[in-house]
C-alpha cells in the first residue's frame, strides 16, 4: 500500500499512545471515584463498567420518580419466589415479631433490630415504580425506614464503600455502593399500599432501591453487612446475580 | 458550512462536479465510500445483529406491550406476540417454557450499545465536518419534486435499474431512507431505550414523560426496532439487486470495480 506514508505511521502511532495512556488515567480516576463495578471483568466488563461510571456520574445525587395517589397500580404483581420453608411459616404464624434485621461489618456499633423497633423509627412513604427486567411494571407505595437511618444508628465507618445485604433465601444477597445506601429512597421497606408487606412482595422486610431494577429490591431481607470490599462475598462479584449471569448494576 | 471550510486537494481537479452529483461523476481517486464510511458500517452491522438477537431474547421473557406508565400480566395488554415465553408466570397459550436467557442478553445489549453509540457518534461529528451528510446524503432541491422522486419510485416498481450513475451516488429515495434511519430511527431507539432505565428516569425524567410513560418508551422501541429490521431486509435485497458483489466491494474495499482510473 503506497498510502502508508511514514507521516500516517507516526500518527496512528502518536494516537495509539495518547489512546492507551488516557485509558490508563480514565482507569485510575475511575477506580478512584468508585466507578468500577464489581463484576468489571469478562467478556461484558467493558460495557458494564462504561454503564455503572455514566450513570453513577450522572445520578448520584437523582431521585426517582414518585407519582401521585392516583397513579398507584391497581394489581400489582410479583414473581413468585422458591418455597420459604417451615422456619418462614413459624416466623409468620407469629407474625414476624421474632424477625431481626442484624447489620454487622465496619459500623461502630454492630446492632440487631426487631420489626417492631423498625416500625418505631422514622418512617418514610413514596409512591414510586417498580420495574423488572422482563419488561413489566407497576407503582405501589412503599413505606419503611431510610436505611440511611439504619446506618446513623450502628455507625458507619468513613472507609465503607458498599451495603452487602442478605435474604432469608440463602442462595440471594446483593450489593448497593453508598450513593444508593445512603440515598433518601432506599427504604427498609415493611409496608406497601398501606397494609403490611405481603410475603409475594418480600414481606416482612424488602429493601427497596427504587432507582435500579426490580431484582437488586431483594425480598425477606434478615442482614446487612457494610463493607470497603466485596471480595469476600460469593465469588467476589458483588451479588448472586453475576454468579447466575446477571449484572450486579441494575440502574439499566 | 462553506466549501472552503473543507477543501479537500483532492477535489481539486474535480471541481467541475456538481456538489450534489446526480449526474454520473467519471472515474476517480476519490473512494465510492470514505475509510471512516465503511469502518463504522460494518462495527454497526455487528452490533445491529448483537442488538437484535439480545432484544429478541429480552423480549421473550415479556411478549407482552402497554401504554403509559405500567402493565404486568394482570393488566390488559395493548398487544401480544404470538411466541412463547422464557417465564413461566406470562400466559402464553403454549405448554412450554423457553429457557432464560436474559443475563447474558442484557450484558451484550448494553454493551453491543455502547459500541454503536460510540461509532454513531464518530460518524455523525465526522459527516458534518467532512461535508458527508451535505455532499452524499441531503438531496437536491429539483430531486424533491414530486416528479423526481415519483420517477425513481416508477423505475424501483418497474426493476429498472439505476445503472452506472447509481455505483457513485445516492438516487434520492436512497437518501431520504438514510437520513431518515440516521437522523429519526436509530436517535429514537436510543432515547426509547435510555427511559426504560429506572437511574436514566431519575435524572431525567422528561426523557420518560415525553413518551407518557416507561411502558409507552418500551413499546416505542420495539416499534423502531421493527422498522429498523424492515430498513435492513430492504437494504439488503436492494443491494443484491443493484449488483452485490460491486457494492460489498465499494462498502470494504472504497470501489465498486477492481480497475480504476
Amino acid at each position: 500500500m503506497s498510502n502508508l506514508s511514514r507521516r500516517t505511521l507516526i500518527t496512528t502511532g502518536l494516537a495509539a499512545a495518547a489512546g492507551a495512556s488516557g485509558l490508563a488515567v480514565a482507569a485510575k480516576l475511575a477506580q478512584r471515584y468508585g466507578l468500577i463495578p464489581p463484576d468489571h471483568g469478562g467478556v461484558w466488563g467493558a460495557g458494564e463498567t462504561l454503564t455503572y461510571a455514566f450513570q453513577r456520574m450522572l445520578t448520584r445525587h437523582s431521585l426517582a420518580r414518585e407519582f401521585p395517589r392516583s397513579q398507584i397500580s391497581k394489581t400489582p404483581f410479583a414473581n413468585e419466589v422458591a418455597p420459604l420453608g417451615e422456619e418462614f411459616k413459624h416466623l409468620q404464624a407469629g407474625a414476624f415479631a421474632e424477625w431481626r434485621l442484624a447489620v454487622d461489618g465496619m459500623v461502630t456499633r454492630p446492632a440487631s433490630f426487631s420489626l417492631a423497633e423498625l416500625k418505631s423509627y422514622p418512617s418514610r412513604s413514596q409512591i414510586t415504580h417498580l420495574a423488572c427486567e422482563e419488561g413489566w411494571s407497576f407503582i405501589a407505595e412503599w413505606t419503611g425506614v431510610p436505611l440511611l437511618h439504619v446506618l446513623n444508628l450502628v455507625g458507619v465507618l468513613p472507609q465503607a464503600r458498599y451495603v452487602v445485604y442478605f435474604s432469608f433465601q440463602r442462595d440471594w444477597w446483593d450489593s448497593i455502593d453508598m450513593a444508593d445506601a445512603l440515598h433518601p429512597q432506599t427504604l427498609v421497606t415493611y409496608a406497601m399500599n398501606g397494609g403490611e408487606l405481603p410475603v409475594g412482595h418480600g414481606g416482612p422486610l424488602r429493601l427497596r432501591v427504587p432507582r435500579q431494577l426490580g431484582y437488586k429490591n431483594v425480598k425477606y431481607i434478615t442482614r446487612l453487612t457494610v463493607t470497603d470490599s466485596l471480595k469476600r462475598f460469593g465469588q467476589g462479584l458483588g451479588s448472586a446475580s453475576p454468579e447466575g449471569g446477571y449484572a450486579w448494576y441494575a440502574g439499566i | 458550512m462553506r466549501e472552503t471550510a473543507c477543501y479537500d486537494p483532492r477535489m481539486a481537479d474535480a471541481a467541475w462536479m456538481p456538489t450534489r452529483a446526480s449526474a454520473v461523476p467519471a472515474r476517480t481517486d476519490t473512494p465510492r465510500h470514505t475509510a471512516l464510511v465503511r469502518v463504522t458500517h460494518w462495527i454497526t452491522t455487528l452490533c445491529f445483529f448483537a442488538l437484535l438477537v439480545s432484544g429478541i431474547e429480552i423480549v421473550i421473557s415479556h411478549p407482552r406491550f402497554y401504554w403509559g406508565e405500567t402493565g404486568n400480566i394482570f393488566t390488559p395488554a395493548l398487544f401480544e406476540l404470538p411466541i412463547p415465553s422464557s417465564r413461566s408466570s406470562v400466559p402464553t397459550g403454549y405448554g412450554y417454557v423457553l429457557p432464560d436467557q436474559n443475563g447474558w442478553s442484557r450484558y451484550l445489549h448494553f454493551q453491543a450499545a455502547w459500541v454503536v453509540v460510540l461509532t454513531g457518534l464518530l460518524y455523525a461529528v465526522s459527516g458534518v465536518f467532512t461535508g458527508h451528510f451535505r455532499k452524499t446524503l441531503l438531496p437536491a432541491t429539483g430531486d424533491l419534486s414530486w416528479r423526481a422522486v415519483s420517477s425513481v419510485i416508477a423505475n424501483h416498481l418497474r426493476f429498472k435499474s439505476g445503472g452506472e450513475a447509481e455505483a457513485w451516488t445516492y438516487n434520492v429515495l436512497q437518501r431520504l431512507t438514510y437520513l431518515l434511519v440516521i437522523f429519526v430511527l436509530f436517535p429514537l431507539v436510543i432515547w426509547t431505550g435510555l427511559a426504560m432505565s429506572p437511574a436514566v428516569a431519575s435524572a431525567f425524567p422528561f426523557a420518560v414523560t415525553a413518551f407518557g410513560g416507561q411502558q409507552s418508551a418500551r413499546t416505542v422501541h420495539f416499534f423502531v426496532s421493527v422498522f429498523l429490521v424492515l430498513f435492513f431486509l430492504v437494504h439488503v435485497v436492494m443491494v443484491y439487486r443493484a449488483g452485490f458483489r460491486s457494492r460489498m466491494r465499494a462498502m470494504i474495499a472504497g470501489r465498486p470495480y477492481k480497475e480504476h482510473g
